[in-house]
């Protein structure tokens, strides 16, 4: 069995062993073993990748499988990873993992639970190493669907309104890929014969110019809806208070990334030319959706809802990076998705933990948590600083080099857009500091709040490794970034033909 | 050539030592996370005087010029293929200067705080965040190009915050920290737009090929025009903007006088001898750009740096709490460098101002470390801020008191102390520059002496005021820092600076010219004697003349509104008018209308599924109803 297949077969044999396990400690045991192979296996995947592109191996493509499917209408099991996917493999593994372990205290039906969300994951990592649009889609839905399940069981407050309304929109938005798929598929051999689901195949063929800007507005906000592209975004807030924690973690931290990744590995790349054309429309809705995200976030009083507009400015940083159409700012757009996934999934986890001694997550009800629970407030100080770009956190390497790829395009539109962007870093240190302020120091303003206990060791282990992880790529960026970097080639070289400049 | 990869370590002894007490700090007795981390700063600073001695006096000049040396270089990001960002330790004059003035700044503090710091909760903590911030601003210093400059700006920003905000169950101390936090991050906000300008332009971040008078960043000129100015000018204003913000200059100020909320090693550390001057070092390690690509914006640095020291100066003179008097005075004098170096020429005499600015950092950091250190001291004998509730200490406190006296003495620029040298040299260029703000130096110095002068008199001499115990003089780990601190504050201003560090590197002989020194010394001495008059005995005369004044006195004493105005724009305007709309557009709007979508999907789908009811006389219905509606319609068609 080649290494990605077995991405999508560990999942499935931890649901075969979770279906099999007799209570609760076991099957938490299960789905840790299974999630801590799935890291260590990510772990792998990267070396051996770094080692091959070492040794010289420049395919577009490595450890490229294919198998046929449906032969009647050519749609093959093609996978295969270049830097951006094994980074993305990698971001997924981390954030499952910390989310079993912040899930250590189910008691509702875990082992429900457990294979909803394995099984999620299982679709998500399916994504990120498919090159057959077909199999990717159907990634994707697997990814999608047990969300509305994990919400509408496991959820607080009004779940089965929030769970309707995030896979309504969700759907709604695959409605739309779908569309624009089979735009693609159809229009992937214009020469005529046989037509193909596979993405390298359509990424050397030139689709007309006409029919690129019909099907790239079905494929970009079709995506983009889950990438929170305003404004597309409402589900995300509801969606996110609703939502217990460990699919909070996963939904921000990974899901959110399939957006990104679908706009620019599908919507971009197969379609430059339109992606050139179209361009604009969509800079100035994720400029909004990066400041507009940010001040809706001062305004907010629940932790979930701040971390939820945080994400919709976050994540309009990385669907306005990809825009930018050069290599800085798209490594940049990816490096954030990262930086973003893990730094979101440390937030969820923390505002889970919070929750569970508290009880609520109104900031103005909570006060002076610091001295109660001083590795939950340093985590969540840690989280914070990292959020608002501060060097020494992934956050920074992923901002600044969007900032500097941005600029390098001249015109005044792209400019004004760019510095605007930009002033988001002032904005999302004012609510950052808001919620640090009034959440962790200051007094104790609840007698009850003296006895809470700090973290447990699952729960350090669950932050710990989120925490690992930011300031790993935020200290030491250079390999991931060149790794990024090196599988960009195509995609930046397919841009630079359609450009009406060049 | 020598090889110099070993200061390198000055930057990173700090950086283990935070991780160090950190993480491990708990496991031991407070006392023991004090030890290790000022002799860590004892080395640190060891080996930045070792680094200095070899570079100024081992290492061979080229051209009678100090050059400069790049120490250690490693790539720690990559943009394109110019835009580089690298980590490392460049020696030049000013960066080996602040080496020195940041260590020694810095090792005085951490023995201090030894003593200083006795018995509160979160030593180790206190001990970890000083050598945060030591790493940082050493980092800040030695950069070897713009964006490392950034990083550690940054990084020194975040130690500030939590430095400041380092008493957190204090409210007034978590809302102060914030403030300075998001001020500086405003101004941060310029320097980032103005770094991504320049480099644009330039393509490089390097200081050196950016700073080179003969090299490309300079030689293409200030590029095209924009709203009047030149791009080259606007990137060199945002940048100042960030300094600026740094350096606490008019308008972005306010955050440094509620910085004051911090523990007092704190504010003389980053408040008043290191963190607050590096914008003007920032200013400094661009000056060739600023003087041969953008003399607009280095007109723009000496008007702030002029209207700040005068606005500052006044408000001293009005202000009761010693912390704030301090911050103040050092906000101003944090003017006098940015205008020196506004007004400074390029090369050897004409750099005169460059000179004295950077003469000034120098003495300023340990006259007015001195100052703080010894409020601190102050404080902790009469546990008050406020010198209207101090008197007569100086019998309590001999060694507080002369220290003290001395630092006064020197920022109020009395021969032979320090601070008569560096503001001679100010003063002097000032002169060359032009006549008015040579006056306003003057005056500045007289206010200087005057409030210095007000608060040394009311807090050693005057009535004794009824304390709650007896004032007793601080412990010797406290008082030794201030001994050996106002051996600096003496004896800096003897050394011959201007054959260290200058413009462009090259030493020349500076003198006293008697001129200037003359008047300069008499503003001075006329402003410590009527502090004298004013304060040494209780008199009416201050509460007189701030009857006098009215308006204007308590506008100074209210500092001019700036905070209530900023107060007006970020809570009334941006919260009410900005935030709270969006999130109310948000919900109702934006999400409104995808509720709508779905509310009409389901009506929709509601009726069509009433159609396919199942009742045969609908179908008929709708069939025949169909029918003539086609008829009609094709009739119509025809017929036309």
């Amino acid at each position: 069995m080649d290494i990605l297949t077995s991405f999508i077969v560990i999942p499935f044999l931890t649901i075969a062993g979770l279906v099999f396990c007799k209570d609760h400690k076991q099957v938490k045991l299960t789905a840790a073993i299974g999630m801590g192979i799935q890291l260590i296996l990510a772990a792998v995947l990267i070396i051996l990748f770094l080692r091959e592109r070492a040794a010289g191996n420049m395919a577009e493509m490595l450890f490229v499988k294919d198998l046929v499917w449906f032969p009647s209408l050519n749609i093959h099991y093609l996978i295969g990873v270049d830097g951006i996917s094994v980074a993305m493999i990698g971001l997924t593994s981390i954030v499952i993992f910390a989310g079993i372990f912040a899930s250590w205290e189910v008691v509702e039906l875990p082992k429900e639970f457990f294979i909803f969300l394995i099984l999620l994951s299982s679709g998500v990592f399916g994504f990120f190493i498919s090159l057959d649009l077909f199999t990717l889609f159907l990634f994707y839905e697997i990814a999608v669907i047990p969300m509305y399940l994990l919400i509408g069981i496991w959820g607080t407050g009004p779940r089965e309104y929030s769970a309707m309304k995030l896979t309504l929109m969700l759907m709604g938005g695959s409605a739309l890929i779908l569309v624009g798929l089979l735009g693609l598929y159809f229009n992937s051999n214009p020469s005529g014969g046989q037509l193909t689901f596979s993405l390298l195949a359509i990424s050397k063929v030139h689709i007309p110019v006409e029919i690129q800007k019909f099907f790239f507005p079905f494929l970009f906000i079709g995506f983009g809806v889950l990438g929170a592209l305003f404004p597309f975004h409402t589900w995300s807030p509801d969606g996110h208070a609703s939502a217990p924690t460990a699919v909070s973690m996963l939904h921000a931290g990974v899901l959110m990334k399939l957006g990104g990744y679908g706009c620019f590995r599908v919507a971009v790349f197969l379609l430059p030319e339109a992606a050139h054309e179209l361009g604009w429309i969509f800079i100035i809705l994720t400029t909004i959706s990066v400041i507009y995200g940010a001040f809706g976030a001062i305004w907010q009083k629940d932790l979930k809802y701040i971390n939820a507009y945080s994400s919709v400015s976050h994540c309009g940083m990385v669907l306005f990076a990809i825009l930018m159409f050069n290599k800085t700012a798209m490594t940049g757009a990816v490096l954030q998705m990262i930086s973003h996934g893990i730094m979101t999934a440390l937030f969820f986890a923390l505002i889970g933990m919070i929750y569970g001694r508290t009880h609520t997550r109104y900031i103005n009800e909570m006060g002076g948590l610091m001295k109660v629970m001083p590795f939950l407030g340093v985590a969540y100080v840690i989280g914070g600083l990292a959020s608002l770009g501060l060097p020494g956190f992934s956050g920074f390497v992923a901002e600044m080099t969007i900032f500097v790829g941005a600029f390098q395009n001249v015109d005044a539109f792209h400019r004004v857009a760019t510095i605007i962007a930009v002033s988001s870093i002032v904005v999302t240190a004012v609510y950052i500091l808001r919620v640090v302020g009034i959440l962790l120091l200051g007094k104790i303003n609840n007698e009850h709040y003296e006895h809470l206990g700090d973290a447990k060791w699952y729960e350090r282990l669950s932050t710990g490794v989120l925490i690992f992880g930011i300031t790993a790529i935020g200290m030491a960026p250079l390999w991931l970034s060149e790794m990024i970097n090196g599988g960009l080639g195509p995609i930046i070289q397919r841009l630079l033909m359609a450009s009406p400049i060049h | 050539m020598i090889n110099f990869g070993y200061t390198v370590w000055i930057v990173l002894i700090p950086l283990f030592l935070f991780i160090l007490i950190g993480f491990f700090g708990h496991k031991f007795k407070p006392i023991v996370s004090g030890i290790i981390g000022t002799s860590g700063l004892f080395a640190s600073m060891a080996i930045s005087y070792f680094t200095a001695y070899q570079y100024f006096f081992v290492l061979p000049k080229v051209g009678e010029t100090f050059v400069k040396v790049i120490g250690f270089e490693t790539t720690w990001l990559r943009f394109t293929e110019k835009l580089v960002i690298h980590l490392g330790v460049l020696l030049d004059p000013i960066s080996v200067m602040m080496l020195i003035v940041i260590t020694t700044v810095s090792f005085m503090v951490h023995l201090y705080s030894i003593g200083y710091m006795e018995g509160e909760k979160g030593y180790m903590r206190f001990f970890s965040f000083l050598s945060l911030f030591s790493f940082s601003m050493l980092g800040l210093v030695v950069a070897t190009n713009i964006f490392q400059m950034y990083i550690f700006w940054e990084l020194v920003g975040v130690s500030s915050y939590l430095l400041i905000g380092f008493y957190y169950t204090k409210d007034t101390a978590v809302a102060a920290s914030k403030k300075a936090f998001i001020v500086t991050r405003f101004a941060d906000l310029g320097f980032l737009i103005g770094i991504l300008l320049l480099s644009f332009n330039t393509g490089t971040f390097d200081f050196i090929t950016l700073t080179d008078p003969k090299g490309a960043a300079i030689a293409q000129g200030s590029g095209i025009m924009f709203l009047g100015l030149s791009t080259m000018t606007w990137s060199m204003i945002f940048i100042f903007m960030g300094g600026a913000g740094k350096s606490a200059m008019f308008p972005l100020h306010i955050w440094l006088p509620d910085a004051m909320e911090g523990p007092t090693p704190v504010s003389a550390l980053i408040h008043a001898a290191t963190m607050v001057v590096a914008g003007v070092y920032l200013v400094a390690r661009l000056f060739p750009i600023f003087h041969f690509s953008a003399p607009v914006a280095l007109d723009v640095v000496m008007y702030v740096g002029a209207f700040s020291s005068i606005f500052a100066a006044v408000i001293a003179c009005t202000q009761f709490d010693i912390k704030r008097v301090l911050a103040y005075s050092t906000m101003s004098q944090i003017g006098m460098m940015m205008f020196a170096l506004g007004v400074s020429g390029y090369g050897e005499e004409a750099g005169l101002g460059f000179m004295a600015s950077m003469f000034h950092l120098f003495t300023h950091a340990f006259f007015k470390a001195l100052l703080f250190l010894g409020a601190g001291a102050i404080i902790h004998a009469v546990h008050s801020n406020y010198m209207n509730e101090m008197g007569g200490l100086r019998k309590h406190l001999p060694i507080t008191h002369i220290t003290f006296l001395i630092a006064c003495l020197a920022i109020a620029g009395i021969p032979p102390l320090a601070g008569f040298f560096s503001k001679d040299e100010i003063l002097a260029a000032s002169h060359q520059k032009a006549m008015w703000i040579f006056i306003l130096g003057l005056i500045i110095s007289g206010l200087t002496a005057f409030y210095m002068f007000r608060l040394y008199f009311s807090i050693f001499w005057g009535k004794d005021q009824h304390y709650h115990h007896t004032p007793h003089e601080a412990p010797k780990v406290m008082t030794i820092p201030l001994m050996l601190l106002s051996l600096g504050a003496i004896f800096a201003g003897l050394l011959p600076f201007s054959s260290f560090v200058t413009s462009d590197g090259k030493p020349f002989a500076s003198h006293i010219d008697m001129a200037i020194a003359i008047p300069a010394v008499l503003v001075g001495v006329i402003g410590a004697l009527t502090a004298m008059v004013f304060y040494r005995k209780e008199t009416n005369i201050p509460e007189k003349i701030s009857g006098f004044l009215g308006g204007f006195y308590r506008a100074a004493f209210r500092k001019f509104y700036i905070d209530e105005i900023y107060l007006f724009i970020t809570r009334k305007i941006i919260f009410n008018y900005v935030s709270r709309p969006i999130a109310w557009f948000d919900r109702h709007i934006v999400d409104g209308s995808m509720n709508g979508i779905s509310y009409v999907t389901n009506e929709v789908s509601g009726r069509i599924k009433g159609l396919q009811s199942g009742q045969l006389q609908t179908y008929a219905w709708v069939f025949v109803t169909g029918a003539v509606a086609l008829a009609l319609t094709f009739i119509y068609l025809w017929t036309n």
